[in-house]
Order: C-alpha cells, then structure tokens, then sequence
C-alpha cells in the first residue's frame, strides 16, 4: 500500500447540506474518518446522523458539499454501486431478508461479488455450482466471525432480537466492504447485551481491519470503542474530539450528555 | 374418455407453464401483475401467425412467439419500473397494458379483430406440453437458485435492504417481468396450437387475475405450489362440468378456502420434496390408528 492510500481518509465529507424543503436535516458537515479507526456518531434523537448516513450510502441526493470514498467522489451514484465501491451498513430498525434462512441473508450479500452469467444461472453450468458451494462456504466463515455458525438454517425473523443484531453486522460484513456503518446497533439492548456487542464490533474491528463509523446512543458502548467522537444537534456540528475531550465539552454536556453525566462519571470512577 | 383427460392435463400444462414464470415475477419478486393475460395473447398471435401465415416451423414459432412476450414485456416493465412503481400501482399499470393489448388484436389487420384466426395448425401435443413444463420449471429452479434469482428475493423481502447489498431493484425487477413474460407468451403459443383457434376475447383480465390468483393459492416463494394450485384450478372446474353453473361456485369456494385454512398458500415458501410428502404420510398413517 502506497503511502499516500494510507494517509488518504477512507471517508471524507466536505461541506455536506441536504434540505427537506424549509427544514435542513445536515448542515455542513465536514469531516474524515481515518483508515482503521472507529469513529462514533453521537447526538439527541433527530440531529440528522441517520440522514447522515442515508447521504453517504447514497438513498437521499445532497443538496450541497462533497463525499469521497478513499479519495473518489461518491455523492450523486446510486445506492447499490456505492455499496459496489465499499461501504456497506446496517440499519437503525433491524432489516433483514425476514422469510430467508440466517446462510441465504449472507449469501445474498456476498453474491455482489459474483460475476456469472444470467445464462450460466438459467442452465446451472457447472460454474454455477462451484462458485455456489464456494459462496456457502464463505457465507458460514462470516457467520462463524459472529457466532451464528449453529443458527444458519434458521429464519431469520425466528431469532431473537439480539442475533438479528449480529446477523446484519454479518451480512454487511460479507459485502467485504472497505467502510462499515452501523446505525444504532446496540438499540433496544440491555447494558449487558450492549457490552457484549461492543466487545463484539472490537473483535471485527480487529479481525477484518475494517474503518467504522458507529451511530450509537449507548455512551458506555460509544466511549469503550471510539476514537474520535462527531457530536451532531440540530443538524449542525457541535463538537469532535477523542472521547475524553467530548466528555468534558461543556456545548456537548449542555446539549446531549446532559450535566448529570460528568457527575455519574465522577462518582463511577 | 382419455381424449377428455388428456384435453384438460394439456389446458393444466399450459397454464402451469404461465404460472411458474408467473410465479417467479409474483412470488419471487413480489409485484403483482394484472396484466399477464396478454402476455399470454402475444405469444398466441406471434406464434399462430408465424404458422399460419408464413407456414414457420411450430417450435421456431413458439420461441418466438415467447421472444415477442419478452421484448414485450421490456417496452412496458422499462417506464414502470423505472418509475419504481409497486404493489397497486404497478397491478394497474399492468391492468391498463392487458386490456390496450386486446383492443389492439381487436384492430389490427393481421390478427383478423374479433373473427379471431381460425384453422391453426394443431401440433401442440401432450408429450410436447410435458417437455414445455419440466423445462420452464427446470429454468425458473435454476434462476432462484442462482445469484440473479435471489437478488428477486431480496427486493421481495426488502428492497431498501436489497438495495444496500449492491442488487440493482430496477435491474432485478425487469428481468424477472420479462422471464415471466417469455414463459407466459410461450404458454400462449402453445394454447394457439392446441385450439387451433384464437380470438381476442380469451385473453380478458379475467383471465389474468386467474393466473395471479394461482401463483397466491399456491402460496409465495414456491415453484411446485403454483404448478399444483394450475393443474387444481384447471382439472376441479372440469371434473365439476356435470354440475352446470354451479361448478363455478365450487371454484370460488375453493379460492375462499385456501385463503381461510391456508393463507400462505399451499407452499408458501416452500418446494414439494420426497420429505415433505414422507412427512403427510406418516401424520395421516398416525392419525388414522390413533
């Protein structure tokens, strides 16, 4: 890897507006996310961080500024080749391929990858099938990689809450993309399930080398994995920082944490 | 009586050819068509019309006859599809497009309007609907089992989840439509030769919602369903011909049960396997001594 490849952001917004008619969801954000850091998306409900993401993975058009993956401009492309180019995400409101086993929401996935032909599908050449059993075989690596290697004839709606969780964390990471976004994945969690998730996307974090940028309003999950820290309210920057700097922004305290939360810090520790 | 039998197994065959390209767009994809009837018509013309008017040889002309459906099926699925519409909306575009396909056979020269073509050449056989079938399910299997055919069903499940899998919805869609498209225009090619005579007023939306009524009773996500529910729908009203009018009551009844006691459909999302029927067989085996 050349040298400029590894001081080049993997992901780069410059000046990014987008605007529902009067309302103005993000105002020029601008900011980088290194190669190989997990970067924390933080801010109150309606801040505009999902609408955030929807501009990066490319489901709302911008209305001003720039998106680079890895130096190439993005904004303006469809979602699915965006996703072709790397970034892959999951969403706030679990969405999974419900009626489909746990394997087949994998391989859904990986089949971006695929290259054959509609007529090879049509008469199942023999290209077909080994690249089939090839993708099975992966599929239940990405499984393993978040411990539902025993649930893979499973539906996927038939298990509960927490796994689905994992499962799309799974399925996004079999897209083997170059940028991962979670989107409030420890929603709806206990503080025990969320530590184990956290403890989880770590352990992904590390085996696959993968850039994160992580939507949560878990603090202890926010402040256990992320580096750098962007605090959005009303659709505007408000701060960014390493998590003890934001810890400690008094703008941040006021608008978010709340003043109680230096306090709880305090006596915890 | 085994020319009767074998005049509705052929009727059976041929709408089962219909319903699993149907049931590929339908149950697979997850847009509803009010409208494949005239696919069905299309095919029917192209092919009779290659036959009867240029003397083409019947397999030539039922391929394209089916190619016709195809291409067809690319003219209307482009704007629809491209427009992203679903559910309803698109089941009334279809609706509008079947019923302007009729009054056009209705009009043009060539297909005679109303008189309709009489005199085809007969050549649809039963041996030659046997291979039809097994090869339009052996294809439509392959399909959904292939990474094009998931694809369909993952914008089925969830398009905007689809979308963020790198599946291309508007790609996905059309050549579903248009798969669906070829094997019902090919349905249509053979029904031509089968009658011998085709008019405009066979291919009404009655006839289309009874297709997409068969893929839904024979449940979503499934292949052999529909086949089955096609052959059902077809034989049950037949064997019912004894009982006049009344038999079309039997026919609705039959609808209203499946969807009471079945509402996923006869297979939802499931295929007939040897297991399955291993399974019937025991329930009813134990049941019966218990």
């Amino acid at each position: 890897m050349s040298r400029e490849m590894e001081t080049t952001p993997v992901l780069e917004l410059r000046g990014v507006t987008k605007r529902f008619g009067g309302i103005t969801a993000c105002k020029d954000i601008t900011f980088n996310v290194a190669r190989g850091q997990i970067m924390g998306l933080i801010g109150p409900n309606g801040a505009g961080k999902t609408t955030a993401f929807n501009l990066i993975t490319g489901v709302y058009g911008l209305s001003e500024g720039t998106i680079a993956l890895e130096g190439q401009a993005i904004a303006g492309k469809r979602p699915d080749l965006i996703v072709r180019q790397g970034i892959a995400r999951t969403f706030q409101n679990i969405r999974l391929f419900r009626n489909l086993s746990v394997l087949d929401n994998v391989i859904i996935a990986l089949d971006c990858h695929e290259t054959y032909l509609l007529g090879a599908s049509f008469l199942r050449l023999p290209v077909v099938m080994r690249r089939e059993k090839a993708v099975r075989e992966q599929a239940m690596a990405f499984l393993a990689a978040v411990g539902l290697e025993g649930k893979s004839a499973v539906r996927a709606d038939a298990m509960p809450y927490g796994l689905q969780r994992k499962l799309e964390i799974a399925r996004a990471l079999a897209l083997k993309p170059r940028l991962l976004l979670l989107d409030e994945p420890a929603a709806g969690m206990n503080p025990e399930e969320s530590l184990d998730l956290a403890r989880l996307i770590r352990k992904i974090h590390e085996d696959f080398k993968l850039t994160t940028l992580l939507i949560e309003h878990h603090m202890d999950v926010v402040m256990a994995l992320c580096e750098r820290i962007f605090v959005m309210n009303f659709g505007e920057k408000l701060a960014e920082g390493s998590a003890e700097e934001i810890q400690k922004d008094p703008d941040v305290l006021k608008a978010y944490l709340g003043e109680g939360f230096k306090r709880a810090q305090h006596t915890q520790s | 009586m085994w020319s009767y039998v074998s005049g509705v197994l052929s009727l059976g065959l041929i709408y089962m050819i219909a319903t699993v390209g149907l049931a590929v767009f339908t149950g697979f994809t997850g847009l509803f068509s009010l409208g494949h009837a005239a696919f069905f018509a299309i095919g029917a013309y192209t092919a009779a019309i290659l036959t009867y008017f240029y003397g083409y040889n019947f397999y030539l002309a039922l391929v394209l006859g089916g190619c016709a459906g195809a291409i067809v099926g690319i003219i209307i699925g482009y704007p629809t599809l491209k427009a992203k519409l679903r559910t309803d909306y698109f089941a009334i575009a279809t609706l509008g497009f079947g019923e302007a396909i009729r009054v056009l056979l209705e009009n043009l020269p060539i297909t005679q309007g109303a008189r309709g073509l009489p005199g085809i050449r007969g050549e649809t056989t039963l041996p030659v609907l046997v291979v039809a079938a097994a090869l339009v399910i052996w294809t439509a299997w392959n399909l959904i089992h292939s990474r094009h055919g998931r694809a369909c069903i993952a914008i089925r499940e969830d398009f905007v989840a689809a979308e963020m899998m790198g599946v291309n919805i508007f790609i996905g869609r059309l050549r579903s439509l248009v798969f669906s498209a070829f094997c019902t225009a090919l349905a249509g090619g053979l029904f031509a030769h089968y009658y011998c005579f085709i008019q405009p007023s066979m291919f009404t939306a009655t006839m289309s919602t009874q297709m997409t009524a068969m893929v839904v009773a024979g449940g979503m996500g499934s292949i052999s369903g529909p086949a089955i529910t096609a052959m059902i729908f077809i034989g049950i009203p037949e064997a019912l011909r004894v009982g006049g009018i009344w038999r079309l009551v039997a026919y609705g009844l039959m609808l209203v049960l499946i969807m009471i006691f079945r509402p996923q459909g006869l297979m939802g999302y499931r295929e007939l396997s040897v297991d399955m029927v291993k399974g019937w067989y025991r329930r009813i085996w134990k049941g019966g001594r218990a």
